[in-house]
């Protein structure tokens, strides 16, 4: 069905679709929409789930813990000092294999108090065990959370996925999408290793190093693995509903002599940039990075090209989590831009000025810099 | 690509009137998108959203700098807020206002939404309602139609008063 509304309302229309079991979340702004029509949708009777209303995030992740180790599907939502007061509850889940979804508003962290978009809080959980896709329309918002019960749940992965959109500017904007009849698209979920009380086992009983070591590995078996569950999932919603989704997003990549790599709503922005600047002779494309973990393999597309790369996040004593992350990876040089901070405004024609401003290796901060 | 820009105080219904508008857009078959710009969220603080309507998908994030039109719900938000900044030099202005209005030389509709709102009695918590009667004015000006007006605000209000101020500020409005 095509509709209009908001990021939060593809996100709280995808999870209706999905038919969670579970859903426990707590409101935070600007995520509170999808607390608040995940809501009514089980009030109303449309998602046949139970609804958890929680004290806290770090309870609303500990109640998705206790349902989906039952083996049964859950849901919740978070932003910004939500997430990271989860942050312990993170590490269980992905430890304990629990194919938990969550949305998360990206939103940068105080003090100073603000609420604008920023990767900050996601990107400072990177290293959990979660998987982690960036979405850049209300479209992608409703497709990938949709998709993220099938990635999450699948026996090769069984490791929860975090769906992240820009707080405001895709929470709050209001666009077009077309809903799914997901049918088998979603499998019954069928967690291997979900509690049994007919066959009483020990969960998360201590663990000698040698056999922690082994549990380790194995979620680095399931992030690789998980690439090709990804591109299945993603070839099969194509093939079913007719959206194309990949590991990252090209745009005027073919020919292009410099990239502009960046996440979120600015990878939209900068497909605008790029017709601008192409309009002027200067040969750019853009490359939207969809999944950051796992990440993708972009040796291919960046080879060859001069590479500009925008964080909307920082790693304080190190850099751009996103320049640094492609350059180690694929050996780039890139023109590093921090930019979009706390919400701060990035223009299609500010993306062009940092083409025409790249220099490889350096750094320059939006604004701040002269 | 269409750009609209919508002044209004925190409580009259400017955010959700983007909305609608956006919606009213979607229903004529085109695409359309509404952002609002929050700062600190409180009644009468100035609120500013932004309405962008086009043929193809819209791909921009970012505010809009220089309007087509300029939508004015509370005439007293001029003394803090310049409504002209950026106005393209062909763009419009349509305003909340009983009496005509010089608006430096721009084609300016005279909209008397509070007086169509407090005619119907669309008043909530003393404040009158100026959103839906805004949609009938905008349907009037050509940029979508009455028919997706309407229903755009069947499906989000159930009282029918909303459609009448819709129709009614329509009627009113005076190319």
């Amino acid at each position: 069905m095509l509709m209009i509304g908001t990021g939060n309302k593809a996100v709280a229309t995808a999870v209706r679709d999905a038919k969670p079991t579970v859903v426990a979340a707590y409101p935070i702004t600007p995520q509170t929409e999808v607390v608040e029509e995940t809501a009514n949708y089980v009030a109303s009777g449309e998602l046949d789930a139970r609804y958890i209303p929680v004290e806290s995030e770090h309870s609303s992740m500990a109640a998705c813990i206790g349902a989906a180790a039952t083996g049964i599907r859950t849901f919740t939502a978070t932003s910004s000092h939500g997430l990271v007061y989860m942050c312990e509850m993170l590490h269980m889940s992905a430890a304990a294999r629990l194919p938990i979804v969550m949305a998360n508003a990206n939103r940068a962290l105080g003090p100073g108090w603000n609420i604008g978009a920023e990767h900050s809080d996601s990107l400072s959980m990177r290293d959990t065990g979660w998987l982690q896709a960036y979405v850049s329309t209300v479209q992608e918002a409703y497709d990938l959370t949709l998709m993220a019960f099938r990635i999450a749940e699948d026996e090769n992965v069984l490791l929860p996925v975090m769906i992240n959109l820009d707080g405001f500017l895709l929470t709050h904007i209001t666009q077009s999408f077309e809903t799914v009849e997901p049918g088998d698209f979603i499998p019954e979920i069928n967690t291997p290793h979900a509690i049994d009380i007919d066959n009483p086992g020990g969960y998360g009983t201590l663990t000698p190093s040698n056999e922690h070591f082994k549990f380790r590995r194995d979620i680095e078996r399931g992030m690789r693995d998980s690439v090709k569950v990804i591109e299945d999932a993603q070839n099969d919603f194509a093939k079913r509903f007719g959206r194309k989704y990949g590991m990252y997003e090209e745009y005027m990549t073919g020919d292009a002599d410099v990239l502009v790599i960046s996440m979120g709503t600015l990878a939209k922005e900068t497909e605008v940039a790029v017709d601008n600047l192409r309009k002027e002779g200067i040969k750019a494309g853009s490359v939207g990075i969809r999944w950051f973990r796992p990440f993708p393999d972009l040796k291919d597309v960046v080879e060859g090209r001069e590479v500009v790369i925008i964080d909307r996040d920082y790693s304080f004593g190190y850099g751009g989590i996103l320049a640094n992350e492609v350059r180690s990876k694929t050996g780039c040089s890139p023109f590093s831009v921090i930019a979009g901070l706390g919400g701060q405004e990035v223009t299609y024609d500010d993306i062009a000025g940092f083409v025409k401003m790249r220099a490889a290796n350096e750094e320059h901060w939006f604004g701040v810099d002269e | 690509m269409y750009e609209i820009r919508l002044h209004s105080r925190g409580g009259q219904g400017g955010v959700t009137a983007a909305k609608l508008l956006a919606q009213a857009a979607f229903l004529d078959g085109k695409y359309a998108t509404a952002t609002p710009l929050y700062g600190a969220e409180r009644r009468g603080a100035p609120v500013v959203s932004f309405i962008r309507i086009d043929d193809e998908p819209i791909r921009i994030y970012s505010q809009i700098r220089k309007p087509d039109l300029v939508i004015i719900l509370d005439p007293s938000i001029m003394h803090t807020v310049d409504v002209m900044q950026g106005l393209k030099p062909e763009g419009k202005v349509l305003i909340n206002s009983p009496r005509p209005v010089e608006m430096g030389g721009h084609r300016v509709y005279n909209a008397d939404l509070t007086g169509v709102a407090l005619s119907l009695d669309l008043v909530i918590a003393g404040n009158p309602i100026l959103n839906t009667p805004l949609l009938g004015a905008v349907a009037k000006v050509g940029l979508v139609s009455r028919e997706s007006v309407r229903k755009a605000i069947s499906g989000t209000f159930k009282d029918e008063r909303n459609a009448q101020a819709a129709l009614k500020a329509y009627e009113e409005l005076s190319l």
